[in-house]
């Protein structure tokens, strides 16, 4: 075969050679390597998956095959990559422009951002198209009509004109990938494309990126963290450590004989739904924490007929025009050293529930912790309540003030609430340090020299500092690599053990919400779809919307029959409703030892 | 968006209700008598007491700030003490000037300030860059009335290419324009350069490399729009600033606007003139942020005005 027909081949099966690819990141103290002579093979129409967590290097290996490193801070400083017979790490910029979008098209993992607030759909989408220009008005529509279509996409006509705040992050994310196939490439790389997704859309994108992958012969890029994903998706596995290869198998090895220990450590702490199967107790709840746990006791926190609304104001005299109805007439208890998860995507109300527990906002109906009532009780009414109540947030980069030491603001709940001071203080920040699993000698440090793990430690530590009995963790640990989230977890656990803590754990990973709790309620536009111990709603999920979401949940066993494509996707209902509207009342149904289910009707 | 404009204008017409307050108050305050001032020095204390009831100067505060209230709603800014002529007279020949004035300062300023922010942005951490953002310091630093003084010497006197001081022809707009707009420019540079370099770290950005988009769509489709968001927030607030300049700017080049007006006024305590300009200038700041912020929403689809 001569080379030129090699080549042709090339261009039409979309196979690219990856050899010795090295990227540098420029640092203050040097050049740093962080991806360190990688190679691999991309076959023509097969699924590559690229897994590692963050830091690992390969969202970095991504952008350059793309020549979209952040420059001049990044470059790839050693390796080819051969496409057709030209290696696209060495073309200029203008040959590099013809390269992307033609024969390798991207998505990324922040739909919310990836789309130009300003631009309609359409506008962005028939740039995509046009980007090497030549084509009429009339066939920029056409194609983005039949591209809407193609990662269906519902009113594809209407989408045109909208703008990306309009759409959710599943559309959003449709129309990257529609802007992405625009030029019919070869190849997709995909960097962590569902990461910012709810489950049930996650399963939604992933099964479409398949069936385009079917229809259209692409070859795909696929770089997740989430070995779930993998096995939902992947041929071939290169598992990535520190920016080099540890591991390039089929994916049916990587999870029957992973070979390298970092494989194994990574498989090992994916949590897995339904591993916890025929238990009652959280998976590291002590032994003692059963027995001795009050059955009888007075519920540390009842919440009866939760709601909350808020007004969206307008007119002349700015008075409410709609309401946004966030959650509904919710009704829980949490008992003392309980661990009670609210699961649900996004919007559903769970976050609002927790900051409702802490007045953080304008709430009605009653919520009572340790026996107070708290409704309408200002901020100094509140002080006592809050030595009981504390919250751990999502983001532990945002929730820690930059401007001071970690010491510090471990130490503030304390002084606000004039508890400590002097030496006794110091000793009480060391000691919740010394807890969190933090050296005390870390103190004076500031909140920018931790990584991600060790700051939620921090933010654990502050919520600690009150000693209180009840702490809402928000997503607490939805950001973090799966390696430090069983770690968090585990300090949580360790905790409620040693201490008798009750916890809400608001999250939306329902493998994560299996292994830490005694109760879970499900949560779907505002309100309680179905509540129970965590044996009934794991084993015995009655409501649809339960089903629905465990369903969803991405397996790691690559074994497992992949989902077929589901229909199209359609967005969740509004939750804003003119002033007039009086939501309908839902009274559960029980079916059996305190097992709650909400029929909607 | 018809409710919102409503609600503006009502919050606009307080805001100019206690402007005047305060004018009225500050003016009632000042040591200088208007009464003498009119009368002339060498006026008996009779004539100056005659003056002083004819303008009713000698009522209690609330009855002269009422009468004159009164006027406003009824459209009567009053006369002049010395010019002998109704106060609108007086603006209305004077504000098309300025009106002038300061469009072409706007121009100026955004002409100079846009293409040095986007090309500092462009280049950024270069020779250039650094050139451009010592000029924009200077245009932020330097007083007008130098800047004034030395265009009028080196394109006035010097060079002889525009004239050194009147009103009537373009010629004479341009010297006045660039420097009521000099200041304005060293702003808007700064914050395009900032605002431009934020814009292309975004998202959106890479994501319109990948699907192969060149370097001028990236940047006139895809950036600009983006990065001149905060700018037109703050051309609005520009509106007063230029108030504040035009006083010295008219001076300098003899540019008949209300900014001279407004100076001789204040030199012979002329109350109404005074009172007229201020409420008059008041109304450009305000209803320029209004405008501002109705062009927000035509460009970015995000914000909606309820």
């Amino acid at each position: 075969m001569s080379s030129a027909r090699a080549m042709e081949q090339d261009q039409a099966t979309g196979r690219l050679a990856v050899t010795g690819l090295t990227v540098q990141v420029a640092t203050p103290a040097g050049a740093r390597t962080v991806v360190d002579g990688l190679s691999f093979t991309l076959e023509g129409g097969k699924t590559l998956c690229i897994a590692g967590e963050s830091g690992s290097g390969k969202s970095m290996t991504a952008l350059s095959l793309m020549q979209l490193l952040p420059k001049p801070m990044a470059r790839v400083s050693a390796g080819t990559a051969m496409l057709a017979g030209r290696d696209i790490l060495a073309l200029p910029e203008a040959a590099m422009r013809a390269v992307r979008g033609r024969s390798i098209g991207m998505i990324f993992q922040e739909p919310m951002t990836s789309l130009n607030p300003v631009l309609t759909v359409g506008r962005q989408l028939g740039g995509a198209i046009s980007a090497h220009g030549g084509l009429s008005d009339a066939a920029i529509r056409a194609r983005a009509l039949e591209l809407l279509d193609q990662v269906q996409i519902p009113e594809p006509a209407r989408r045109l004109k909208q703008y990306p705040h309009e759409l959710s992050g599943g559309m959003r994310q449709r129309v990257v990938i529609a802007m992405a196939l625009a030029q019919n490439p070869q190849i997709l790389i995909a960097d962590e494309p569902t990461t910012a997704l709810d489950v049930t859309v996650q399963a939604q994108i992933l099964a479409l990126i398949r069936k385009l992958q079917a229809d259209l012969g692409l070859s795909v890029i696929l770089i997740t963290h989430d070995m779930g994903v993998v096995a939902e998706m992947a041929d071939d596995v290169l598992v990535m450590q520190h920016g080099q290869m540890v591991e390039h198998s089929p994916a049916g090895v990587i999870f029957s004989k992973p070979r390298h220990p970092y494989t194994r450590e990574l498989l090992a702490a994916v949590p897995r739904l339904g591993e916890m199967a025929g238990t009652t107790a959280p998976k590291r709840a002590g032994e003692s924490a059963d027995a001795a746990k009050p059955t009888h006791a007075e519920p540390l926190v009842a919440v009866k007929d939760l709601t909350v609304r808020f007004d969206i104001k307008g007119g002349i005299l700015q008075r409410p025009m709609q309401r946004v109805h966030a959650v509904e007439g919710v009704s829980f208890d949490i008992m003392p050293g309980e661990t009670l998860s609210l699961v649900g995507e996004s919007g559903c109300g769970k976050s609002t529930t927790g900051k409702a527990l802490l007045n953080l906002i304008p709430w009605q109906g009653q919520i009572s912790v340790g026996g107070r009532a708290t409704h309408g009780l200002g901020a100094r009414a509140m002080r006592p309540v809050l030595r009981d109540v504390q919250m751990i947030f999502q983001d532990p980069y945002a929730s820690l003030d930059p401007r001071m030491r970690v010491g510090e603001l471990v130490a503030e709940p304390l002084q606000i609430h004039g508890l400590a001071s002097g030496s006794e203080l110091a000793d009480r920040v060391a000691y919740l340090f010394d807890r969190v699993g933090l050296s005390t000698d870390q103190m004076r440090r500031y909140p920018h020299e931790f990584s991600g793990g060790q700051r939620q430690r921090i933010c654990i530590a502050r919520a600690l500092s009150l000693s209180p009995r009840l702490i809402v963790a928000d997503e607490s640990v939805a950001a973090l690599d799966v390696s430090i989230q069983a770690q968090v977890l585990d300090l949580l656990q360790d905790i409620q053990n040693e201490t008798g803590m009750s916890y809400l754990f608001i999250s939306h990973d329902m493998a994560v919400v299996e292994q830490i709790s005694h109760r879970v309620a499900v949560m779907y536009m505002g309100r309680f779809v179905e509540m129970g111990s965590r044996t009934q709603i794991f084993e015995n999920p009655q409501h649809d919307y339960t089903r629905k979401l465990m369903a969803a949940v991405p397996v790691a066993d690559p074994a497992r029959p992949r989902r077929a494509f589901m229909e199209k996707a359609e967005d969740l209902p509004s939750p804003v409703h003119a002033l007039d509207y009086t939501p309908p009342r839902h009274a559960p149904r029980d079916i059996g030892g305190g097992h709650l289910v909400w029929e909607a009707r | 968006m018809p409710a919102y404009i409503a609600r503006r204008l009502i919050q606009t017409a307080l805001i100019l209700l206690g402007i005047s307050l305060v004018t009225f108050i500050l003016l009632y305050l000042v040591p200088a008598d208007p009464a003498r001032q009119i009368a002339g020095r060498s006026a008996t204390a009779a004539t100056v007491e005659n003056i002083r009831e004819q303008l009713g100067l000698n009522l209690p505060f609330h009855e002269q700030y009422l009468r004159y209230l009164g006027g406003l709603l009824n459209g009567d800014l009053g006369r002049s003490y010395l010019q002998k002529t109704e106060v609108s007279t007086l603006i209305a020949s004077r504000l098309p000037a300025s009106l002038i004035l300061m469009a072409g300062a706007i121009f100026c300023e955004l002409l100079l300030g846009l293409t040095m922010g986007v090309i500092a942005a462009l280049k950024r951490g270069s020779r250039t860059d650094d050139a451009l953002m010592i000029a924009s310091f200077v245009g932020v630093s330097a007083p007008q009335f130098v800047i004034g003084i030395l265009l009028l010497y080196v394109f006035a006197v010097k060079l002889g290419w525009f004239p050194i001081g009147g009103y009537g022809t373009f010629a004479h707009l341009v010297l006045p324009s660039i420097t009521l707009g000099f200041l304005g420019a060293g702003w808007y540079s700064r914050m395009m350069r900032s605002s431009l370099i934020d814009v292309l770290r975004q998202d959106y950005i890479r994501t319109a490399r990948a699907t192969g988009a060149g370097r001028g769509k990236i940047l006139f489709g895809h950036a600009l729009p983006n990065a001149i968001l905060p700018i037109i927030a703050m051309i609005g607030i520009d509106i007063g600033l230029f108030m504040s300049g035009i006083v010295v700017v008219e001076s300098v080049f003899g540019w008949p606007g209300i900014g001279q007006l407004a100076w001789q006024a204040i030199q012979r305590v002329d109350i109404p003139i005074i009172m007229g300009v201020t409420l008059v200038s008041a109304c450009a700041i305000v209803l320029g942020n209004l405008l501002a912020d109705l062009i927000t929403p035509l460009i970015d689809p995000r914000i909606k005005l309820r």
